[in-house]
């Protein structure tokens, strides 16, 4: 165990900000579902009761009838931001004093840097890269995210838990959520931060960072395995293989969605809900070629000599 | 001839008359300065805690109308904004001082880029601290930004009338990370240096206008005409790609920036202020009829 190794990544200038968003990340899931947990006991008790739900003022915030529904902008919400930017400012100055911004030598183009890493928060990105090609890391699978990100209102036809924290009544909306950012894009840029070290090799934590360790990688292609050499052949193979994938997948999602999500396929549109399998199904594709790169060494399924995937 | 209805020149007495009186009135603006004409050219409103003084100070004052007057008493509460998206915006604010303050002191070049930063650490008065304040303001404001995100979608607040705010938001997070990067490449060092690198790498490999990418040498992509040229102004990261960056840095993406927060902040207000707590709604009350909107 190499605690040397551990503190100094961990302790890394650039490195503090992914340690604060680690401890801060589990905090606040914690503070949000803590109140989703408030409203669903409310909203099971109002479901029992409709007599109540009829009268009840609908937040598990403290209530009284004669207390004012609003508060004045000055100065009680005023005095809070004021507030927040001393403690914002004073915990900045603390942070500069302390840790001072990292520089490294003059820009050398002759000399790389290794590991040459990104910022910590493309480093979910760069991780992608060991599993898909730049054009699919770095440029198809961002555009999917913003893409993917800004079709979510017009996705979710659902008008429940609209302004308050619930996990009862938007289920599959959260998971999905909470699983293409933490476990897609922050546990990879964990995995980018901690874990990959010079070669973007793989090094556990504490395991020493040793830039001439030799890895036996063997990485086949997915028409290897089958035996086929002709490059007609192979194209056409992977082709199949890749779409295949993404029809199977998205057949799947679809008769999983119809059968546990009914009212969700009701309440939508072809257009929404071709749209929604099709996110998922490029979600659902980076996990899976994670698999087969980390656990089968496969790399590349479809082999072209244009692109490959 | 002198004119018969002209008033008389003040003489020397209307002088001390007036430097008599003059005592006495200072004693009465300094007692109450809000009286003064002073004072009251700038605040429009009295002091006095009435509900009318406290929405004027918020509505008579520029920078605080962004707010409404009054809120609903639940949505101070912290638990249910987490404050990130104030505090990003703080964070810009920051951002934009130290900034300004760290440009008088840097050359994009590449003869003088690394030793500004050299001086601004060295020898700048409380450079090395501007520095690292602006460092951290920025990786801050990345880790605020997910947050409030995060804390947008758990409450549910892209939902309608948001849609479109959600939307703008995307584009802040975008914006606030291009910006980030476009800053690492700025004190031309070793780790700034080949984080671009392999970063703009990337843009090699996009389908048609990348010449590594997809179908991009069949239609004529070459590493001098390709959208990877067109960020770095060049084939390698060099000056030019030095001079877009600040350029981007401290112009470009801080006036698109900005104007997406003044929307931002503009449809907040428009689509009913903040989205809650608002009442929980129950499966039963869906509306099921078609039409629906």
């Amino acid at each position: 165990m190499d605690w040397k190794q551990l503190w100094d990544i961990t302790t890394a200038p650039d490195n503090v900000p992914i340690v604060i968003l680690g401890i801060l990340t589990p905090f606040y899931l914690w503070y949000g579902f803590r109140e989703a947990v408030r409203n669903d006991r409310l909203i099971t008790q109002l479901e029992a009761d409709p007599a109540l739900a009829k009268t009840h003022h609908r937040r598990h915030q403290p209530y009284h009838p004669a207390w004012d529904k609003t508060v004045h902008v000055w100065p009680y919400l005023l005095r809070i931001e004021f507030l927040a930017a001393l403690i914002v400012t004073a915990a900045l100055i603390v942070w500069a004093v302390y840790f001072d911004a990292p520089l490294e030598e003059p820009s050398n183009p002759t000399l790389t840097m290794n590991p040459a890493k990104a910022p910590w928060y493309f480093l979910g990105l760069q991780e992608m890269l060991v599993y898909f090609d730049p054009w699919i890391a770095g440029v198809m699978l961002p555009n999917v995210i913003v893409v993917g990100l800004m079709a979510i209102p017009y996705m979710d036809t659902s008008p429940l838990g609209n302004g308050y924290y619930t996990w009862k009544q938007r289920k599959f909306a959260l998971s999905g959520f909470m699983f293409g950012y933490l476990v897609l894009w922050l546990a990879l840029a964990f995995v980018g931060t901690f874990i990959r070290g010079p070669g973007w090799m793989w090094f556990w934590p504490g395991e020493t960072w040793d830039a001439h360790r030799v890895v036996h990688e063997v990485n086949v292609h997915l028409h290897e395995i089958v035996g086929l050499t002709d490059p007609v052949q192979i194209g056409i193979f992977g082709g199949v293989v890749t779409l295949g994938f993404m029809a199977v997948a998205g057949g799947v999602t679809d008769t999983l969605l119809r059968k546990y999500k009914p009212e969700l396929f009701r309440k939508m549109n072809l257009v929404q809900y071709l749209h929604l399998v099709g996110f998922l199904v490029c979600m659902s594709a980076l996990p899976v070629k994670m698999f087969l790169k980390l656990a089968l060494g496969i790399k590349y399924v479809w082999v072209t000599p244009w692109f490959n995937v | 001839m002198a004119a018969k209805n002209e008033p008389d020149t003040p003489g020397l007495g209307d002088v001390l008359e007036k430097v008599k009186e003059a005592g006495p009135q200072h004693v009465k603006w300094l007692q109450n300065p809000f009286e003064t004409q002073l004072w009251r050219s700038i605040f429009r409103h009295k002091l006095d805690e009435t509900p009318r003084n406290r929405s004027l100070a918020v509505l008579s004052n520029v920078f605080l109308h962004l707010h409404p007057a009054k809120i609903n008493r639940d949505a101070v509460r912290y638990t249910f904004t987490w404050g990130m998206g104030g505090i990003t915006f703080y964070l810009f604010l920051i951002l934009t001082f130290t900034g300004v303050a760290l440009m008088f002191y840097y050359h994009p070049d590449k003869a003088n880029a690394f030793r500004d930063i050299l001086a601004i650490k060295n020898d700048v008065p409380f450079g090395n601290l501007l520095r690292n304040l602006h460092r951290w303001a920025a990786h801050s404001m990345i880790i605020t930004v997910w947050m409030h995100q995060m804390r947008v979608f758990m409450t549910g607040s892209y939902k309608p009338p948001r849609e479109f705010n959600w939307n703008i938001g995307v584009i802040l997070l975008l914006i606030t990370m291009l910006l980030s990067f476009t800053g690492y490449l700025l004190p031309d060092d070793q780790l700034g240096f080949w984080a671009v690198t392999v970063g703009t790498n990337m843009a090699r490999a996009t389908p048609l206008i990348g010449h590594e990418g997809p179908f991009g040498p069949q239609i004529g992509a070459t590493p001098f005409n390709d959208i990877r040229f067109a960020m770095l102004g060049g084939s390698i990261v060099d000056a030019n790609a030095l001079l877009r960056a600040y350029i981007w840095h401290c112009v470009g993406l801080p006036l698109i920036g900005g104007t997406f927060m003044i929307v931002h902040f503009w449809r907040i207000r428009k689509d009913g202020s903040i989205s809650g707590p608002a009442p929980v709604m129950l499966a039963s009350e869906v509306p099921t009829a078609k039409g629906r909107r």
